[in-house]
């Protein structure tokens, strides 16, 4: 299993030797970690990590191998991996493992391989991590060559539309299987995850999911029931674009739903801000309150930006609140009739607590269009 | 509401219920977990009482609980309790099965009802409705959440009805059950019908479950805690590397999860948390599940709604402190009300995420019980565990092992890996599930089998195989580089090598360590207190050690894995002495490594190192803490083991010294020291042959108790009454007497046996004396003991004198035991250990002081007595019985003898005698005041049998059994025993000696009919006394009341 060196570099001028596996070639990318100790899988190919080097801080990666494609029924959506591919630039472990299991098509290596995706091991993941929550977020280089360090000093994660690559060039269109269908749900894809896409249909509407840049009109002449702002990769505050078409959208009172990045741009659409974090969220372990009952929930996190209680638009309320900071985890706004989420009601990977949230869009599509 | 809810318990008095001596099945986890939730009570000012009869416990000892109840977990003694200390609220979720029990009983008798007493936690009907199997069954099929295909029964035609119904093999599975008793396989109906009658009398409901045998199918368990109001969380999830079949306290099992994906994970945490929901639970319940390993499908197998040996690992495995939180669950809080105890700034709402791998592996010691049945099966025969934790499956894995402290250095490279074993018999032990089958996977491995052929054999996922057979192809290259040859820093081998775990035994190298700290959040967040371990893969150290307290470090060892001989009072000793430390050190830390103990409680001491207790591991982190002192006698025998290598390293010692450590266990050493004293001790040789043998026993004369020193299947003590015996002795260990020597000591009958628990300041002595009822030959451990000692004024004072100049002579400093045998007026010394002993606890408060605070008196300021002897005052009676688990142990044979193997241990004070042996013995199960017939029957010329017949007659009737008959009583047949046993017709048996060639059966039957055997005439016949001035018992005391 020979592989030979590799080196992992950041910004910030720490460099660490560890050995290569997966395609042997450069990665550059946002330094982040995830806590998620299971599906790597679904972890890697959600496009919400394009542009990021994710390291996992369980010790051990890959321990049931890659599963085969599994088709969500009447798509060509896999059901089983967020996207087709892996999104994330790198990959960084302590350790990877070769396990399989009855449902294996190959193990993680060959599957990062096939991938030409880079990964690195060996790495004292846990100190990686803590460097990352004291130091905060840093870009990093995975490379043969330690002296590759220097490409870092140009490289600008936030400034870069990662949306751009993740989102369909023209629209795709889903169709519900079997029964017959209540209507149609746009998604503004932004990099949707395959996981709530899935969850929609399962609600029994078709799905169309739209570029991310699609003019509102364009988005209205679908007719849709509802309009999904879904998940995806990097800083809102560049989607302009986008914005000013949901603030179109969100006036004409169609239920809507945001999720993630699609949260954080129905925020700023209603005068909302959003700030980027020391280190963000990616995790599946995490309690958040619904503030309607009081429940709490443990919910999926992926996210580097975050809309925090002060900065909270002035028509919408406190859905969702994070037990552990001040993290806004969802809004509820009557008059623009949408609900948001911060974290991830469809999971994948993690726990399913809050899926109970796309039965909720389900009744506001049922109770129709509302007057903004 | 919340607040509301908690105002109601603010100032009011919570009576917490214990789970009396341990057993197999239910161990020191829960002094544990009962010792957190009296924490968590007393935080809320709250008046705390607790009943248990475990003298050995922390949860005893005023540490925790402001009224001490040592009395037995049954109801008529907690009855008593709530009548004169009128809690409000009674908490029954903390002492396990034997708790919950005693509190279902209470509710059902009224008492509970009567005097307004409120069950905190989970409502009876959520438990009943948990534990009893077809009420389970109904509940989970209400929710529509799959349980495994099968039926409850109430009768052997219904049971019988319900397996040709399902198809053989079935599991049978008994209601309101701990430790699996009375469960087993059966693959025909011929064995299910001889099973049958010994489940039944192992139900306290007569309910049966048959089950479709699911051999194979992962085992899977997830920790849930639920507060009132809804709110869960899924805290841990366990994976057994042992399939289904195997009791999961028989299993290796590993934290978190390794070979679940996000949809299996998920799909059952779902269904734990709807389980949860299902019986109302509020506070902690794990559920079990079986999965298929070749496709999604699941079944819920069962919940225990209270704090579990599982849920006592899962604490340690995340660092979250399920007891302490689940009882604040049952007072009223909100799950993300409490606090996350570890970094304090987050909630309790989460799921803890690891980034290192936990390794639990079961300790057994079957070898001790000869005739035991020597499979892992669905009854759990192992006494003790360990945890490790690792940065790999590998390390955790090797840790584990070495912890095990079973004399292999790691999976490879030990006794085992570099035997002679063919192919064959290794697949033949594989395949029959025999302890510690990792091992024989490791030489399989080491011998060609593949993998595949593993996993064929013991149904454990190819995963972890794999991962072993890599290990053992590492090993055998690095191995031949041994020692000079280790491959260069940096290189992808060398990474490797660290990864594997490995120690120097087995490479012969010393690697380079890195302390890790446990933070429940994967490095997310801060830890704010310091849980600890040690690892070889890693780059960097978690925490500093550049600073310097003020008043120094010192390293304070726990006792390890728990074993025949090594329980929960090495944890008290550990935990008291670590907080008498703090007196004169700025930082305590703790080295443990076994999950069930109050003394890896991560905020017991100021650091916990949760690591193997090993010479190599001790100066690794010696060389980064620089401790200023290390206390090795807190844990017994394991410090003492390694005390001359530590003190090799340079490491200063609290307390004696290594050298007197030395002087003190070298048997040549110590009999010198005996004789230059002037002091009496047995005649004793070490003989090698049979000549030599023979000659001492020419010399001295039978009877003689014999030890080999290396290990022999079956006991290794034994006692020779004559010829015959040693012909059978000599037979038995063949060709071996030629190369290794026996230990022989004389043996003296119908002597009395008496202790003292000791602390020296090497002048003076502060001690506590006591006898055996029991006479000698009877193992220490296995002896019912009374303090203080009062056979013979004359003797006390020769024990007094000898105690006196052995302290002075060894120099010892600290605590010691002695052990005497007192023989027509002669007191000859048997044994000093130079550490805490396994009657500390016991004596400590018999008296109501601390040992282990004298003990660090001693140390640091001396006793400040004039070179004198000084033994508290006992203001009253004390008796300790042992507890036994030969129910457990399938086909062992129940005897006393001069190895060790009772499990645990009860006491009670009284204000005689009489009354303190009742209630003590009263405190072991499954004894009870016998109604009925009793049995009674042993050797001829066993008078103390026939004294306790006549005795008793005059209670019950006294029938005595034709091949061992005793006077006084009606002969029947051994048959007729045995049915009248089976009929529920007799509520005692009583008789003496080793008599397996004839009474097997009856002591077999007695066990497995929960019939209360006693095995001593002696014993009997004190015990028939006390049961015939039995009282009402009335009168309850609290410890305090009794000094």
């Amino acid at each position: 299993m020979a592989s030979g060196k590799s080196h992992l570099c950041t910004r910030d001028g720490f460099i660490v030797g560890g050995f290569r596996f997966g395609a042997h070639k450069k990665a550059i990318g946002e330094l982040v970690f995830t806590t998620s100790m299971t599906g790597y899988p679904e972890s890697l190919t959600d496009p919400s990590y394009k542009g990021q080097i994710l390291v996992f801080t369980h010790p051990l990666v890959g321990n049931y191998g890659v599963p085969r494609k599994k088709l969500i029924s009447g798509t060509n959506l896999p059901s089983n991996f967020e996207s087709e591919h892996i999104q994330a630039e790198g990959v960084i472990v302590s350790e990877y493992t070769s396990g399989t299991k009855w449902d294996s098509e190959s193990t993680f290596d060959s599957w990062l391989k096939r991938e030409s995706i880079p990964g690195i091991y060996g790495i004292d993941t846990r100190a990686l991590t803590i460097r990352l929550r004291d130091n905060g977020t840093s870009i990093g280089v995975i490379s043969d060559n330690s002296k590759d360090a220097k490409d870092l000093d140009t490289y600008d994660y936030e400034s870069i539309n990662f949306v751009k690559m993740v989102s369909p060039k023209k629209p795709v269109y889903c169709k519900v299987s079997g029964r017959k269908q209540k209507g149609t749900i746009v998604v503004m894809d932004f990099g949707a995850k395959n996981g709530f896409i899935n969850d929609l249909l399962s609600l029994g509407y078709d799905i169309i999911r739209a570029p991310w840049d699609s003019p509102a009109q364009e988005i209205l002449d679908f007719g849709p029931s509802g309009i999904v702002y879904g998940n995806g990769p990097g800083n809102p505050n560049l989607l302009g674009e986008a914005i000013s078409n949901i603030r179109e959208l969100l006036d004409t009172g169609i239920p809507s739903m945001g999720i993630c990045l699609g949260h954080q741009l129905a925020a700023i659409a209603l005068g909302g801000k959003i700030k980027k974090m020391k280190f963000g969220h990616r995790a599946v372990n995490k309690g958040i309150v619904n503030r309607m009952d009081n429940k709490a929930y443990i919910t999926t996190h992926n996210h580097g930006y975050a809309l925090s209680k002060r900065n909270i638009p002035a028509s919408a309320k406190v859905l969702f609140e994070s037990i552990d900071d001040n993290v806004v985890e969802g809004l509820a706004d009557r008059k623009h009739n949408l609900i948001t989420t911060q974290f991830h009601p469809e999971a994948r990977p993690g726990a399913w607590d809050t899926r109970f949230i796309f039965n909720m869009f389900y009744r506001m599509m049922q109770n129709g269009k509302r007057k903004a | 509401m919340a607040r509301e809810r908690l105002d109601l318990w603010k100032g009011s008095k919570v009576l917490l219920i214990g789970s009396g001596p341990i057993k197999i099945g239910e161990a020191a986890e829960f002094d544990y977990s009962g010792s957190q939730a009296l924490k968590a009570l007393r935080e809320e000012g709250i008046e705390t009482v607790i009943v248990n009869s475990n003298v050995a416990t922390v949860q005893t000892s005023y540490i925790s609980a402001e009224h001490v109840y040592l009395l037995p977990v049954k109801r008529r003694f907690i009855e008593k309790v709530i009548e004169k200390e009128k809690p409000k609220g009674i908490m029954i979720g903390f002492g396990g099965q034997s708790a919950l029990n005693a509190g279902i009983d209470l509710n059902d008798a009224g008492v509970l009802g009567k005097h307004g007493v409120k069950v905190l936690g989970t409502k009876l009907g959520g438990i009943r409705a948990a534990l009893g199997r077809s009420d389970f069954k109904k509940l989970m099929e209400s929710k529509s959440i799959r349980t495994a295909p099968s039926r409850a029964a109430k009768t052997e035609k219904d049971t019988l009805a319900a397996a040709r119904e399902l198809g053989y093999p079935v599991m049978l599975r008994v209601s309101f059950n701990l430790a699996g008793r009375g469960s087993f396989i059966a693959k025909s109906e011929a064995a299910l019908k001889k099973g049958i009658k010994r489940s039944f009398a192992q139900s306290r409901t007569s309910e049966v479950l048959i089950e479709k045998y699911l051999g194979g199918w992962k085992e899977i368990e997830y920790e849930v805690v639920r507060d009132m109001y809804g709110n869960a969380a899924v805290v841990a999830c366990i994976e057994n590397l042992d399939p289904m079949g195997v009791h999961t306290g028989e299993s290796t099992v590993v934290t978190p999860a390794q070979t679940l994906d996000n949809e299996d994970y998920n799909a059952m945490r779902a269904i734990s948390i709807k389980v949860a929901e299902a019986i109302g639970l509020v506070g902690e319940c794990n559920v079990q599940f079986a999965l298929n390993p070749k496709s999604r499908e699941f079944y819920v197998i069962e919940t225990n709604p209270r704090m579990s040996r599982s849920s006592a690992l899962a604490s340690k495995a995340t660092g979250y402190p399920l007891a302490y939180v689940s009882a604040k669950l049952s007072l009223g809080y909100k799950l993300y009300d409490i606090r996350n105890e570890v970094s304090k700034v987050t909630s309790a709402f989460f799921e803890p995420s690891l980034d290192y791998i936990t390794i639990k592996i079961p300790r057994w010691d079957l070898t001790k019980f000869e005739s035991a049945s020597s499979s892992l099966g669905t009854e759990m025969k192992s006494i003790g565990e360990v945890m490790a934790i690792g940065r790999s499956f590998e390390e955790a894995m090797q840790k584990a092992v070495r912890m095990l402290d079973i004399g292999e250095p790691g999976l490879v490279g030990g006794r085992i890996y570099n035997s002679g074993l063919s192919r064959t018999e290794i697949e033949s032990i594989l395949r029959s599930r025999k302890p510690y089958w990792f091992l024989y996977a490791a030489k399989a491995f080491a011998l060609g089998i593949k993998p595949e052929e593993v996993h064929r054999l013991t149904g454990v996922d190819l995963f972890f195989l794999n991962k072993i057979n890599n290990l053992v192809t590492i090993y055998e290259k690095a191995k031949n580089l041994k020692g000079s040859a280790n491959p260069k820093k940096g290189t992808e081998e060398e990474e490797q090598l660290n990864r594997m775990g490995f120690c120097g035994q087995q490479i012969g190298s010393h690697q380079d360590i890195f302390v890790k700290s446990i933070d429940t959040l994967a490095g997310e967040c801060p830890a704010r207190v310091n849980y600890l371990y040690t690892t070889r893969a890693a780059s960097e150290d978690d925490i500093s050690f550049k600073e310097k307290p003020k008043n120094g470090k010192a390293l304070v060892l726990g006792a390890g894995v728990f074993r025949i001989g090594v329980s929960v009072e090495f944890d008290w000793s550990a935990v008291s002495f670590a907080r008498a430390l703090k007196k004169s050190f700025s930082e305590v830390s703790i080295l443990n490594c076994n999950p069930e103990t109050v003394s890896t409680d991560w905020d017991t001491a100021d650091k916990l190192y949760f690591d193997e207790i090993s010479a190599e591991t001790i100066k690794s982190i010696d060389r980064k803490e620089h401790f200023d002192g290390v206390a090795v006698f807190t844990g017994g025998q394991i410090g003492n083991n390694i005390a001359e290598k530590l003190s090799g390293y340079g490491m200063k010692f609290i307390g004696t010294g290594s050298s007197s450590i030395g002087r003190s266990e070298d048997r040549n050493k110590f009999s010198s020291i005996v004789e230059k004293l002037n002091l009496a001790q047995p005649e004793w040789r070490a003989a090698t042959g049979k000549h030599a043998i023979e000659r001492f026993i020419d010399e001295v004369g039978f009877p003689i108790l014999v030890r080999p020193s290396y290990i022999l299947s079956g006991s290794s003590f034994k006692l020779l009454y004559s010829q015959a015996d040693l012909q059978r002795y000599m037979a038995t260990i063949g060709k071996q007497v030629h190369r290794s020597p026996l230990v022989l000591t004389k043996f003296y009958s119908d002597s009395i046996e008496a202790e003292m628990d000791c602390v020296t300041d090497s002048k003076s002595v502060l001690g506590i004396s006591m006898q055996h009822i029991e006479e000698a030959g009877v193992h220490s451990g296995d002896a019912t003991i009374a303090a203080p000692f009062s056979n013979s004024n004359s003797a006390y004072e020769e024990m007094k004198r000898m105690a006196l100049l052995f302290s002075s002579e060894l120099e010892m400093k600290g605590p010691f035991n002695i052990q005497f045998l007192i023989n027509r007026g002669k007191v000859y010394i048997i044994e000093l250990n130079s550490r805490a002993s396994r009657s500390m606890p016991f004596s400590s408060k018999s008296v109501g002081i601390n040992l282990m605070d004298y003990a660090h008196k001693a140390i640091f300021e001396g006793l400040g007595m004039d070179g004198e002897f000084h033994e508290p005052k006992h203001k009253s009676c004390i008796v300790k019985s042992p507890q036994f688990s030969w129910l457990q142990l399938k086909d062992s044979y129940p005897v006393l003898g001069p190895e060790m193997r009772s499990t645990g241990e009860a006491a009670a004070f009284g204000k005689t005698m009489d009354e303190a042996l009742l209630t003590s013995w009263l405190g072991v199960n499954p004894n009870h005041i016998p109604g009925g017939s009793a049995i009674i029957y042993g050797k001829s010329g066993t008078q103390h049998l026939g004294k306790a017949a006549a005795v008793l007659k005059g209670l019950i009737d006294v029938f005595t059994v034709e091949d061992y008959p005793i006077a006084n009583a009606q002969p029947i047949s051994s048959a007729d025993a045995l049915n009248m046993i089976e009929k529920g017709k007799v509520g005692i048996v009583m008789t003496d000696n080793d008599l397996k060639k004839k009474d097997f059966g009856i002591r077999r039957q007695a066990v497995d009919f929960n019939i209360p055997l006693v095995l001593n005439g002696r014993l009997a016949s004190q015990l028939s006394d006390a049961f015939v001035k039995s009282t009402d018992f009335n009168d309850v005391k609290e410890m305090k009341e009794y000094y």
